[in-house]
């Protein structure tokens, strides 16, 4: 393989991770535009998706398409429940209790994950078929081109619900301003919910179309959370684009450090990456600065 | 202020004759982690609960200790006593450089930065085969020396380990008390409000960054010497949540609140063996649970709920004796 085939494959390979790492910053990025929260359980939704799949397909034997809506179904339940359960009854939420709590909602959500399930991982099948293809010199497999198919449709439909919605109207209203959203009747505890009910919809959808690629385990939230994040950062915390962008440009850097350079040292870049942004930019790649109101 | 250092007289009293209750055994070993954990929660404590900024990356600044302390004794024998001092400047100077544009930010991004810089240094650790031994760890760490006398048995540990956490809680108390503590809490209420009285707010976030990381080191480098074995899993990204539970739970910006919360943490394990894997849950409850109810932490929840207990006992004395 010569070294332009190499380069294609590692951009193929990048791109679809940092598919996965868009959609999982867009749910980060949601939250926090909604309600001013970095929902550090976000992770656990992705490995909730995989998860669930597994166990409804496998020992529930449902057919796979069912598996995957009950999946998506049950993480989103689980994810407005804890928004309902904990961070609603907050009363003085600081910056510092919400990031507690959901690290603890993440520690409890990754424990029972493990009681119930093991600590195996285990492998989805692919949607369809294994058979690589070629492109370019380059293999890919059709699982990619899910994973490519289904961000983008899950982008459109984002950006439909966000620009053409009432309730998408509403949620962006409450990310400009929460107080004046509720003085114009928008009820804002509501939009809360379910901000975090679709940034666990993304997150398990997310974490179903991976789990064949890469396999599923209960602890495999942490690092993809946190990736997720990375990828909210570098677009700058903005629920459209600019997280997308962020989340393949993190993609193909990973995939090509790790290519090029060392495989062992892959996660470190992603951090390495988001260390460097925070310090010089911290308000993004794609957006203005703010200047600090007191 | 003079109820703080009596508190901390009886405290030294009570961590002095403790080991005669035990007479060795299991329980000694745990206390020595208990003190270790204390000096971490404590050095944390400085940051977050005084300064009011969080790191969530604090196992690194412990694991460098560790580290540095065992591969300059175990590989390149030299004197531990030296290592620890070059193991806590080098950490000293790293955290210095790192704070200014770390502390830079703030609530969600610092959290998210210094979670990230934890993961890198995690990562080093792992990677670093040939230096560090990688995941399977670093073996042959000597103990401490004083003269003729070897730091290998649990009540010797014991001891070695008190002493530096009470040293540090001292340290601590006296600081708070000071005008740097007034000024770190001036910070945390509010940094604009501090720097337009004239506090350099900037430079006082990096030095208590910076005097965080160095206890951390120093605690770091004693449980290299007590433990003589360290691996990466002891500094990853799951110590550093439970130091900052630790501190949290105990109650912000109390010296003695992060004991409590230091023994409560590293007595719940040992409670929950029986329960084997539930530890994680009911961890990850209790974060939540105590973050909602009370977000005072144990040294202020705990006399407030004794208050409203004996409030609530005398209250329905008043309403027999009336009926």
């Amino acid at each position: 393989m010569d070294l332009f085939q190499q380069l294609t494959q590692y951009a193929f390979s990048g791109l679809s991770t940092g598919a996965i790492y868009a959609l999982i910053g867009l749910g980060f990025a949601i939250i926090y535009n909604a309600t001013g929260i970095i929902n550090f359980a976000q992770g656990e939704f992705v490995m909730l998706g995989g998860m669930l799949t597994y166990f409804f397909l496998t020992v529930l034997k449902f057919p796979f398409p069912v598996a995957m809506t009950a999946a998506v179904l049950v993480s989103t339940a689980a994810g407005a429940t804890f928004e309902r359960l904990t961070i609603r009854p907050l009363k003085k939420p600081t910056p510092l209790s919400l990031v507690i709590i959901t690290i603890g909602g993440s520690i409890f959500i990754r424990g029972i994950a493990m009681l119930i399930w093991g600590k195996d991982t285990h492998a989805l099948p692919p949607f369809s078929g294994n058979e690589p293809l070629t492109i370019a010199g380059a293999t890919i497999l059709p699982q990619n081109l899910w994973i490519f198919g289904i961000t983008v449709l899950v982008i459109a439909v984002n950006k439909f619900f966000f620009y053409y919605t009432i309730n998408g109207k509403a949620m962006r209203a409450c990310s400009y301003n929460r107080t004046a959203a509720s003085l114009v009747g928008i009820d804002v505890r509501r939009m809360v919910l379910l901000s975090f009910a679709i940034s666990s919809t993304l997150g398990s959808m997310a974490g179903i179309i991976i789990a064949p690629l890469t396999m599923t385990a209960y602890d495999v939230g942490i690092m993809l959370g946190l990736k997720g994040f990375c990828a909210a950062i570098i677009g700058g915390m903005s629920s459209g684009i600019g997280t997308v962008l962020g989340g393949l440009l993190l993609g193909l850097l990973e995939s090509f450090g790790a290519g090029l350079i060392s495989s062992g040292y892959k996660d470190a870049i992603a951090f390495i990456i988001l260390l460097l942004i925070l310090f010089i930019r911290p308000q993004g790649l794609f957006s203005k600065a703010q200047t600090e109101r007191v | 202020m003079k109820r703080d250092y009596l508190l901390f007289l009886l405290f030294t009293l009570i961590v002095l004759v403790a080991p005669a209750a035990f007479k060795g055994g299991y329980l000694l070993n745990v206390l020595v982690f208990m003190g270790i954990n204390t000096m971490l929660a404590v050095a944390l404590n400085l940051l977050l609960g005084f300064a009011g900024q969080i790191s969530l990356g604090h196992a690194a600044f412990f694991g460098l200790g560790a580290y540095i302390s065992g591969i300059l004794t175990a590989t390149h024998g030299l004197n531990p006593w030296l290592t620890m001092l070059i193991a806590a400047v080098v950490v000293g100077i790293l955290a210095f450089v790192l704070g200014f544009p770390i502390l830079k930010l703030k609530g969600h991004y610092l959290a998210m930065a210094t979670l990230g810089f934890g993961i890198i240094i995690y990562i080093v650790f792992n990677e670093t085969v040939d230096t560090t031994g990688g995941p399977s760890g670093l073996t042959g760490i000597p103990n401490l020396k004083l003269g003729s006398l070897t730091f290998d048995g649990d009540m010797k540990n014991y001891y070695l380990i008190w002493v530096f956490t009470l040293v540090t809680m001292l340290l601590s108390i006296n600081l708070a008390h000071s005008r740097i503590g007034r000024a770190l809490r001036a910070i945390h209420d509010s940094e604009v409000a501090s720097r337009v009285m004239g506090v350099n707010a900037r430079l006082l976030k990096v030095q208590v960054f910076t005097l965080s990381a160095i206890i951390s080191a120093v605690a770091g480098s004693l449980y290299a010497h007590t433990m003589t074995f360290i691996s990466p899993a002891s500094f990853g990204f799951n110590f550093s949540v439970e130091l900052v539970t630790m501190v949290i739970i105990g109650g912000l910006g109390s010296i003695f609140g992060s004991f409590l919360g230091a023994a409560l943490l590293t007595l719940l394990p040992e409670m929950l063996r029986v329960v084997q894997d539930y530890d994680i849950v009911v961890y990850g409850l209790l974060l939540i649970l105590m973050t909602m109810f009370m977000p005072g932490g144990l040294v202020r929840g705990i006399p407030a709920a004794a208050l409203a207990l004996l409030a609530k006992m005398s209250g329905e004395k008043v309403r027999n004796a009336e009926g």
